[in-house]
């Protein structure tokens, strides 16, 4: 049942990748070292990759950080105010990078709503430069991952047991201690998986950089871009992907022999993992670390006024909730500004002028537009079917049946978000290159398959472990044949879920940038290519008026899938 | 004797090296209400998937109504199977769940109403039809579980531990309403517990396992005043075990010497053959022991006090015998408002009719 699904991964992505790889040390005449020769014979692309690296980890640590309040809040409020909170973070999740980073060149720019907005505070007097540098990049890079980080934390902590901060009340630890001594250590390894997931993201992303960053704020998988489409150097974009391969190998590696690959994939292993793995010394100075912070902590609401003090332990402080609803603000807030630019006559500046529908007649009326959504639909709802095709009876192997090496199963199924999107693009675009695959929407589905697969297969497999297979049997029992068994209990049931993951496969798709990159072009642009290639050239309303759709397509497919996946849950 | 509703012969199951169910032969009469009985790991359950062809068994035949149906799928079964967390399919209401039996069974949707709406009043819940599972209680949940088996009249009902999820007092009354309806209908049901009050209160026969194999079968008289084993004595109810040797086995029942105090007594036998010199163990159920304050120096089986507990409608009192090497003792009797004092530290003198202690077997234990 996994077989085509290792058929579709060992020949779209070990394949491709490997055949990069080994350009890197081939040329002519056989193997060579000359392309490592040159990547380290002048410190440009060193001085690149230590960017790169100071990008992710700076945007690691702010995610992570201001992230924590934020999944913190939404796991333990009330149903409906978490529904809200987990709006705002999936919005903002589904929204297109593209969108996001584009929602900010606009906000930033000299006539954009924060200069107007200092200008009018008297904070400056000309409009300061505001892009195009360190901050921006690292702005636009925290709101595209920050909802990767909450969700990701979130999936942790929502399995802590509400109890246990309470036991530890009762005997005798202040709020501080419960929290610190109790509550985080048991948070650590959503924050661990949180860090992981974000530095990898990070260091193969290219959109923010081009967009919001200057000259010295490129990032590596820029180079790799522009090794292939300026002078289509197969050899040295693959040394540059070998590089950035292997930075994402050791990060992983540290994170297995500190914390165990198998936190990321479930949070149940949570419990053993942190204790066992850390070395002693570490763990000590870190329980050290705790209890001084969980005193300082009770210190300082000793300190407090009694009244409040007193209040009820499991309601989030004001603080708290004012922090994340700021936080929620700043990373939806930009893209929805674009709303009322994209109806603006006065082009971008902020406040927009007038009403007009010009910019949405004008991607109406254009081929191009209307061809690239039209493309983008059919390789989105191709690759969804693809990947469920694919991809659920993988997940039945893999949660039904005794397999051996199912870890490594596992690993193999999900590698492809473990590699870095560019360097599977670039190996794609070389073997497509040869088999004359270039542009053609089978070859992009193919593409989108391999990234989209890992996300079917993961949601599929926690779809099958809450299915109870005791319906099955008591279907067989009261009289169902095999056939009315599928048919009458285990689809309807399931189906909820697989509807949810085929719009997961479809999503992913539909916003997929960096293998569209090289594998379309021109009239066979997808949608998020064409966009590209628009806000690479200019930055103009009818950007504004193709994200304003973007967004409102994307909100409504959030609304679909999470209502689904609640009448899923519902039962 | 009743025609067999289902009959199985010689029937095994190993996982590995673990054997589920030792070959194993049992006989259910139509309209009985069997329990098998047993802890965790004793087999029950897999004799019962086995029953219902939710697992193939390594050896043997299963009859039903005396046809063969060892190879045949669960849905080829004229059976009817009540999971432990009912089973019931989410996303169908009431009304659907109960008729798709029936539906499997291409029955005309006039005549699956009827019979819908029909079992629905005999588990006395007409008003929910239209509702889905999740709103229901679980004792509801439990009811509707029941009413689709019925709905279809199978052969046989089996039920695993279908109230291991209820709160005692919502258990004490559907056991009332099993018990009701297997009244009514004259189905026969097979009943998976661990549960030894429930098995007694509700069954027509217990099939007590262990490790595997039948420990006993009988009624719950039987097993109750007449344990075959160690095991059984102390799997139903509470028992006081004391070691002694037969010296006589005549029409009535064993001379026997007890170990403790080497004196002459009587016991009555359990159905079991035993031949004098054999080392046994003599059975005396809590509500048969007789307490009363003693003095030092008293004759018989005297001890301390240790503990009094009143649970309800019963008085218990645990003594630890003076003699070295005698376990502690339990005694039972009805709780009365005028509770003679008993203190804790006193001591007592421990007695019994003869024709209350039963001998067993002692082999060892299985």
């Amino acid at each position: 049942m996994g077989g085509p699904l290792a058929l579709l991964l060992v020949c779209f992505l070990v394949y491709p990748v490997g055949q990069l790889l080994l350009l890197s040390v081939q040329n002519d005449s056989g193997f060579t070292l000359a392309q490592y020769r040159q990547l380290f014979a002048s410190s440009v692309y060193v001085d690149v990759l230590l960017i790169t690296l100071k990008i992710s980890l700076v945007t690691t640590l702010v995610c992570v950080v201001t992230g924590y309040p934020i999944a913190y809040l939404i796991s333990i409020v009330g149903k409906d105010r978490k529904a809200r909170l987990l709006f705002f973070v999936l919005l903002s999740f589904w929204t297109s990078f593209l969108v996001r980073a584009f929602a900010w060149v606009v906000l930033l720019g000299r006539n954009g709503v924060i200069n107007k907005l200092l200008f009018s505070l008297g904070i400056v007097s000309t409009p300061a430069s505001l892009l195009y540098n360190f901050g921006s990049v690292l702005v636009g890079m925290v709101n595209a991952l920050l909802p990767l980080a909450v969700l990701t934390m979130l999936s942790v902590m929502e399995n802590i047991d509400r109890n246990l901060p309470r036991a530890a009340a009762t005997l005798g630890a202040g709020p501080g201690m419960a929290f610190w001594k109790i509550y985080f250590p048991l948070s650590l390894p959503g924050v661990a998986a949180a860090g992981i997931m974000v530095f990898v993201t990070a260091i193969g992303f290219f959109i923010v950089p081009a967009l919001l960053g200057g000259r010295r704020e490129t990032m590596i998988t820029q180079l790799i871009i522009d090794q292939i489409q300026q002078t289509m150097n197969w050899g040295f974009a693959g040394a540059i992907s070998v590089l950035l391969l292997l930075v994402v190998l050791v990060v992983f590696a540290a994170y297995d022999r500190l914390l165990g690959l198998s936190t990321m994939t479930g949070a149940a292993t949570a419990r053993k993992a942190v204790p066992s793995r850390l070395s002693g010394p570490i763990q000590k100075a870190g329980d050290t670390v705790l209890t001084l912070l969980g005193s300082l902590f009770d210190g300082i609401i000793d300190l407090l006024p009694s009244r409040k003090r007193d209040r009820n332990p499991d309601q989030p402080g004001l603080g708290l909730q004012v922090f994340v609803w700021a936080m929620l603000l700043v990373i939806s807030l930009p893209t929805l500004l674009m709303i009322p630019l994209s109806f603006g006559s006065g082009g971008l500046n902020w406040p927009p002028q007038g009403f007009t529908l010009h910019w949405y007649e004008t991607v109406l009326a254009s081929p191009v537009w209307t061809q690239a959504l039209l493309r983008s639909l059919m390789v989105g709802i191709g690759t969804g079917l693809l990947a469920m095709l694919v991809g659920t009876p993988a997940a039945f192997l893999l949660v039904r049946s005794e397999i051996p090496g199912k870890a490594a199963w596992l690993a193999f199924i999900l590698s492809p978000i473990v590699v870095p999107r560019m360097i599977i693009a670039v190996g794609l675009f070389y073997v497509f290159a040869r088999i004359g695959l270039v542009g053609s929407a089978f070859g992009l589905i193919l593409g989108h398959t391999v990234v989209a697969v890992p996300y079917v297969v993961m949601t599929m497999m926690a779809v099958l472990r809450n299915y109870d297979t005791r319906l099955d049997l008591a279907a067989q029992s009261l009289g169902a044949r095999p056939f009315a068994t599928l048919r009458h209990i285990t689809f309807p049931i399931l189906g909820a879920g697989m509807m949810s993951s085929f719009l997961f496969a479809f999503a992913t798709s539909f916003d997929e940038l960096t293998i569209a990159l090289f594998a379309t072009g021109g009239l066979n642009a997808t949608l998020p290519k064409q966009f590209w290639d628009e806000v690479t050239l200019q930055v103009s309303p009818v950007i504004a008026a193709v994200s304003t759709c973007l967004f409102v397509f994307m909100g409504l497919l959030i609304f679909v899938a999470e209502h689904l996946r609640r009448r899923a849950a519902a039962r | 004797m009743v025609p067999s509703s289902l009959r199985i012969s010689k029937l095994s199951k190993r996982f590995g090296d673990f054997v589920a169910l030792a070959p194993t032969s049992l006989d259910v009469g139509k309209g009985e209400f069997l329990t098998l009985l047993g802890p965790s790991g004793s087999g029950k359950t897999t004799l019962l998937s086995l029953i219902a062809g939710l697992a193939r068994p390594d050896e043997g035949r299963i009859l039903i109504d005396d046809a063969d149906v060892t190879h045949s799928p669960a849905y080829e079964r004229d059976i009817g199977v009540v999971f432990q967390n009912y089973a019931l399919f989410p996303h169908m209401s009431v009304e659907d769940n109960i008729a798709f039996p029936l539906k499997m069974r291409k029955m005309s949707d006039a005549e699956a109403r009827k019979r819908t709406m029909e079992a629905l009043e005999t588990v006395r819940l007409p008003h929910v039809a239209k509702r889905y599972p999740r709103e229901l209680s679980g004792g509801q949940q439990q009811r509707i579980a029941l009413a689709r088996c019925i709905v279809y009249r199978p052969a046989i009902i089996l039920m695993d531990e279908p109230l291991g999820a209820l709160d005692k007092k919502l258990r004490d009354q559907m056991q009332l309403e099993i018990k009701r309806i297997h009244r009514e209908l004259r189905t026969t049901i097979v009943y998976v517990t661990h549960d030894q009050e429930e098995a007694m209160t509700m069954s027509d026969r217990i099939c007590l396992m262990n490790s595997g194999t039948i420990e006993q079968l009988g009624t719950p008289e039987d097993l109750y005043f007449r344990p075959r084993s160690v095991f059984v004595a102390d799997f139903l109810g509470e028992s006081n075990l004391l070691s002694a040797t037969v010296r006589d086995v005549d029409a009535d029942g064993l001379d026997i010497v007890l170990t403790h105090q080497q004196a002459g007594s009587r016991a009555v036998g359990n159905g079991a053959r035993f031949a004098a010199g054999e080392p046994i163990k003599v059975m005396v159920r809590p509500q048969n022991l007789h307490v009363e304050s003693a003095t030092t120096g008293a004759g018989g089986l005297t001890g301390r006090l240790v503990d009094v507990m009143i649970s309800g409608s019963l008085t218990r009192l645990y003594i630890a015998p003076e003699t070295a090497g005698l376990p502690q003792l339990v005694a039972a009797y009805p709780t009365r408002s005028s509770l003679v004092p008993h203190e804790i530290g006193q001591l007592v003198s421990v007695g019994w009719n003869p024709s209350d202690a039963v001998a067993i077997g002692d082999s060892g234990g299985h």
